[in-house]
This record gives structure tokens, sequence and C-alpha cells, in this order.
């Protein structure tokens, strides 16, 4: 089957226009329309985009620990492919909340780093990100799908539970000196702000979705590639084979 | 009675290149058979493959009844097979005994097995207690056989096991094969000394590029001792 | 599966006592490390005393690396993976006894290092039960997750680059949790300190749950 030109198709379209129409109605909403926060002022802004990556970051985690778990169970290509992307994918999220939370301490704290345990529990699992992919990268190495992968599965399977058990104890040991000064949202904060929020948080979720997706194919893609190779492999040997019986 | 190996169009993998392109094997049980072939041929890899370590990727295998392609199967195997490879398996930090001992009771075998292992591969005396890491290659080679000897296997897997050993060891070697095989149990080995070998086994089989060639070769008929040598 | 974990155990531990590696080169790296610490943090203005519990544990998470390193750079010798495959022991078996090797010489490396910290940075020892108790979950946690994480970067070339960044963040809930349990029993509330052995038993038998049960599988892949 011959390969498809491109990774996108019409739902992707659609997926990718929409996240840019709800990026664009986001920075309005963040930029302009949403008042600033009475103690923070223009500084909370950020905030629209630093808590929804950090929710997403949390969620392509859980999605890999999941993907890792059905391809111990199932072995099929597409559960590690998906892990892989949702690594990667959170990656960039992680990625993007650790510039932006530094960003909104800047003003806030005085500092870049504030050893508030959000940033440090999610610089962590930053690490815990990066780790997995460069295993990833040394696991794919070796032979037949079912085989191969073994090692990052184990470490996608423990990375959920590891970054839930790296943030609560983080956040209990910060809690002692000091609290949580990002994240801590307000029961009280205004409608609008409220809005802009939720706004966020549903624009980065389809953003995320619409990378993933591309992402994904892309990985399939190769894999794809990867399993022809194979074939070719096993024919070339026969053929050397038989080349070699005859000359006996 | 069931045949020790049965291999059909076995083809397994090492890492991600194929091996040994669609192999057909039979060895009955209480048989010894040489594998003969060029290097790179398989030989290696074919033994690996019915010792249960190498995945059955295409094609069907059994080994002692076990079935290679369902991995349980093929895991409850190695307890049951001796495989006597290129790499010695010790550890070159303890001595001679101990390392029989540890092998040894690792599948199950008690203090007199080992002390049997230790003394039939004449390693009872000076050498019990010396370090592998001060042993030459050839007494190595002996550990290990040992160690092979105390898990006392019924399907014995060598992997070229004259070479390294000095001539008493060569000889030993023959008589620990023949008396296990005296006990029942079957031999696969492969060998480049095809004198020695030849004259231990009772069929001869030929790799050639990770196929199994027609046997015997023209001109040679089946070797051993009951059986009458073609005349070309 | 214990008595193939007696046997595993055992057999480190000869090795350990005929090559003496811990003792010859871990126990110095310690006491390095210890130092170290002092020539960077001067030690004249009471930082080292304040930070023992802290240092102490970062110490070890280190000497940790090396001896889980250690512990599977003995296995990696000539076919040593096919020879542990085909030996006929349980892989859970295997786990347990490759980490109560590394939890016994673990344990070892604290003693020296609690005389290091002791003697070198004027420390003073209260709380005993509680700083018993820490040194004991805490090292079943490391030993447990670092058997499962070592099995995991031994077959690869790159393994000592590797292991770190996938152990440390693994880790450091253990560091967060000895480091507040010492410094509740060294500051003379140990009270407050209880609870983080809490984490630290917790973190543990799920390493221990998690490692007897993917070992075996663990182990097929090389």
């Amino acid at each position: 089957m011959p390969a498809p030109p491109t990774t996108a198709s019409p739902a992707t379209r659609a997926l990718g226009g929409l996240s840019l129409a709800g990026l664009a109605l986001l920075l309005g909403y963040a930029l302009w329309w949403s008042p600033p926060d009475i103690v923070q002022k223009d500084s909370v802004r950020i905030m629209y985009v630093h808590v929804p990556t950090a929710i997403i970051a949390f969620v392509a985690c859980g999605i890999t620990t999941l993907a890792s778990a059905m391809w111990l169970r199932r072995r099929s290509e597409g559960w590690w492919v998906l892990g892989g992307a949702a690594a990667e994918v959170g990656l960039l999220f992680t990625g993007a909340c650790l510039v932006t939370g530094s960003i909104w301490g800047r003003p806030t704290w005085g500092t870049y780093w504030d050893w508030d345990p959000r940033i440090t529990s999610t610089t962590l699992l930053f690490i815990l990100l990066v780790g997995y992919l460069a295993l990833r990268r040394v696991d794919n190495e070796s032979g037949i799908a079912a085989q191969r992968g073994m090692r990052a599965a184990i470490v996608g399977l423990l990375l959920m539970p590891n970054v839930m058990i790296v943030h609560y104890s983080v956040d209990w040991w910060r809690s002692l000196h000091q609290p949580a000064t990002i994240t801590r949202l307000d029961p009280t904060i205004d409608g609008e702000m409220l809005f802009t929020l939720m706004l966020g948080i549903v624009v980065f979720a389809l953003l995320f979705a619409w990378l993933l997706v591309h992402r994904f194919r892309l990985g399939w893609l190769e894999e794809r590639a990867h399993a022809g190779g194979l074939d070719a492999a096993i024919v070339e040997r026969r053929a050397e084979a038989d080349l070699a019986g005859r000359t006996v | 009675m069931e045949p020790a190996v049965q291999l059909r169009g076995a083809v397994t993998l090492l890492g991600r290149f194929p091996a040994l392109a669609g192999i057909d094997l039979d060895v009955a049980a209480g048989e010894i058979v040489l594998l003969r072939g060029p290097n790179g041929a398989g030989k290696t890899t074919l033994l690996r493959l019915c010792a249960g370590l190498l995945p059955l990727a295409r094609g069907e295998g059994r080994v002692l009844g076990h079935d290679l392609s369902d991995r349980r199967q093929a895991r409850a195997l190695r307890t049951r097979v001796g495989l006597l490879g290129h790499a010695t398996g010790l550890y070159d930090e303890l001595t001679v005994a101990d390392n029989v001992r540890f092998w040894g009771r690792a599948a199950g075998a008690d203090a007199a097995d080992v002390a049997a292992a230790l003394a039939g591969c004449g390693l009872d005396g000076r050498l019990r207690d010396v370090p592998v890491a001060a042993l030459s290659a050839g007494q190595r080679r002996r550990t290990s056989l040992a160690c092979l000897v105390a898990r006392r296997p019924e399907l014995w897997l060598l992997d070229e096991p004259h070479a390294g050993l000095d001539h008493d060891g060569r000889e030993l070697l023959d008589d620990l094969v023949q008396r296990a095989v005296d006990a029942g149990a079957t031999v696969l080995l492969a060998s480049h000394d095809l004198e020695r070998a030849e004259a231990l086994a009772h069929r001869v089989v030929t790799l050639a590029g990770g196929t199994t060639g027609a046997e015997p070769p023209p001109g040679r008929g089946r070797v051993g001792p009951e059986e009458v040598a073609l005349v070309p | 599966m214990f008595r193939d974990a007696g046997l595993v155990a055992g057999k480190d531990l000869r090795i350990e006592l005929r090559s003496h590696v811990t003792m010859q080169q871990v126990f110095p790296f310690a006491v390095l490390v210890l130092i170290l610490f002092g020539i960077a943090l001067d030690p004249d203005r009471g930082f080292l005393g304040r930070a023992s519990a802290g240092l102490f544990w970062v110490t070890v998470l280190f000497c940790a690396l090396l001896a889980i390193q250690r512990a599977f750079t003995i296995e990696s010798a000539d076919g040593g993976r096919d020879a542990l495959r085909l030996s006929g022991l349980d892989p859970a078996g295997i786990f347990l006894g490759k980490a109560a090797a590394i939890a016994v010489q673990l344990l070892a490396i604290e003693a020296v290092l609690a005389v290091g910290v002791v003697v070198m940075y004027g420390t003073e020892v209260t709380g005993v039960p509680l700083l018993v108790a820490t040194i004991a979950a805490a090292t079943a946690g490391l030993a447990a997750a670092g058997t499962l994480y070592g099995v995991l970067a031994a077959g690869l070339r790159v393994r000592e680059t590797l292991l770190p960044i996938l152990l440390l963040p693994v880790l450091s809930p253990v560091l967060i949790g000895a480091t507040e349990a010492f410094e509740a029993a060294l500051g003379g509330a140990a009270t407050d300190g209880w609870p983080w052995l809490g984490l630290l038993v917790v973190f543990a038998l799920l390493y221990l749950a998690f490692g007897t049960l993917a070992f075996g599988t663990l182990l097929e892949e090389s």
C-alpha cells in the first residue's frame, strides 16, 4: 500500500481549524476582554496558558501510561506509537508550562524560580518524560513488534504513578514551608476570568488532540516502513540461502 | 516415542534481523546429531532456538514436547535443556565450585549432583577452589560443562564444545556425552572438529546459509558404530 | 521464590566479599562526596550540621547509583543473561535476591556515611528509633526501585548515562521523605517525622510488588 502524502485528513483539518479559531478567541479574551486580577494585575493573564498546559501535561502522561498498559496486554503497534506520540506532545506542553510558570513567577515572586511545589514537580515530570523518550529511542533497536519495547513499556506504565507520587510528595514537602502559589484557583474568581480559563483549557485540549493525531499518524507510518523492511529482509535472506545451496 | 526436536520451516529473529530462513529438522530421542556448516550458517542460532531462548517468528517447532511458538512453554522448556555456548556464563569472581554449586542448585540439583559433576569433569582436585578469573580458557570450558552436567538435562545443546579443550578434555566430553545418552538424553552438537564429532554422532546434518541441506552429503553414509558407510 | 532469592542474594554478596568493589571503591566515594560538600559549603558557618540530613541522603542516592550499576555489571560478563534465563531460577526470586544484596550493601554504605556525617559535620544524633526506621524503609525503597530500573538499563550500551535520569526523578520522593524524617529526628521533633516514614514504606511496598511481577518479562528483553 503506497504511503499517503500527508498525515492530514478532513478530521484533522477540522480539528486544526477549530483550535486556531479557539486560540484566536482565547488571545482576545486573555489579553483584552477579561479583567486584570486585583492582586496580580496583568500577570494573571499568563495563567490562561499556564494552567491548561499543566492539565494537558498530566493528561498526556496518563495517556502514555494507558497506552503502555494496553501495549503490554495486546502488543499491537498502535498502542506503542500512541505512547510515544503522547509523551512527545506532552513534553512540549510541559516545557510550555514550565516557561510560562517561570515568566509568571518573575513579577509575582521577584524571581524566575521559587521552589513552588508545582514548578518543582513539573520539572521532575519534564525529566521523567525525557528519560522515557530517551529509553524509547534506544529500545527501538530490536526485532518483531511484539518483542521490542518492553523496557519502554514498563517505564511508560510507571510514568503516571511516578508523576503522582512525585507530585504528592513535593506538595506535602513544600506545604510545610510555603503554600502553592500557582494554580491556587480562587473560588470566587470573577466570571469573565473563569470563562477565559475554561476556554483556555478547551482550546489547549483541542490543540493537543490535533498535534497528537498528527504525531500518531507519523509514528504509524514509520512503523509501516519498518515492518515492510523486515519482510523484505526475510525474502532477501532466503534468496541468499538458495544461492548458497546451489553452489554447494 | 515423541521426537526430541521437530522443526518445520522455522524462522527466528536475532534482534531485528531474521535468521534461519525456514529450517526443517527432526531429532529422535536418544540420538546424537552433529550440525555441520560454514561460519554464519546458523548453527548457534539453531541451538539457541532449541533451548527456548529465541522466539519462533515463522513456521512450527516442538522441542521435548514444548511448542516453541508459545512463550510460556518455551520458558518451561529451558530447565530441561542444557546449553553449552561460546560464552562461559560463569562469574569470574567466584571459584569453580561456587559456580557449579550456584548454577546447579538454581536448576534444582542437590549437593550430590554438584559433587558428581565436579568429579566427572575432573574439577574436584586442585582447581576446585580457584577463582574462574584465574583459569585458562579450556579450564573455563570444563567448568561450564560441569555446570551443565549438574543440571542433568534431557537435551544437550553443545555449541563447538571441543574448541579450547585439550586432548584429555575432549575425551572427557565424549565420555560424558555417551554416558548421558545411555541414560536417556538427546544431544545436538555443532562442531568444527569433524573427525571426533562424526565418530561420536549417530547422524550428520548440514546447514547451508540458514537452511538444512540434504543429509548425508553424497559419498558418505550415516556415521556411527552400527551403520555402514556408503561406497560411491 | 524465596529459595531462589536467597541463592541469588548469597551469590551477589559472595561476589562482593571476594572482589571488595563496594568496600574498596564505593565507601571511599561516599566519604569523598561528604568532603566535597564540605568544601563547597563552607564548614565554618554551621551549614553542614543543619543540612546534614539532606546531604546524607543525597550522598546515599549517588552511592546507590554506583551499587546498582555494579550489581548488573557482574551479570553482564560473558553470556550471563542467557545463563540466568536458562537457569531455572524464578525471575521474581532473582529480583528479590538482587534487591536484597543491594540493600545490604547500601546499609553498609549508610553506616559509613553516618559515622562520616557525625564526625565531619558535627551532627548531634537524637531520635534514634526514627532514624533507624527511616534507614530501613528508605533503603528498601531504593533497592527495590533501583533493581527494577537497573535491569531495565542493564542490557543497554548507554546504561551509565541513562540510569541516573531514569532513576533519580523516581527516587525523589524517597529523598524528600527520608530527609524530612531525619530532620525531624535530629531536630528533636521526632513525632513530626513518622508520617514521612509512611510515605517511605508505601513507596518500598509498591516497588517491591511491581518489581516482583515485572522482572520476569524484563529479563527476557535483551
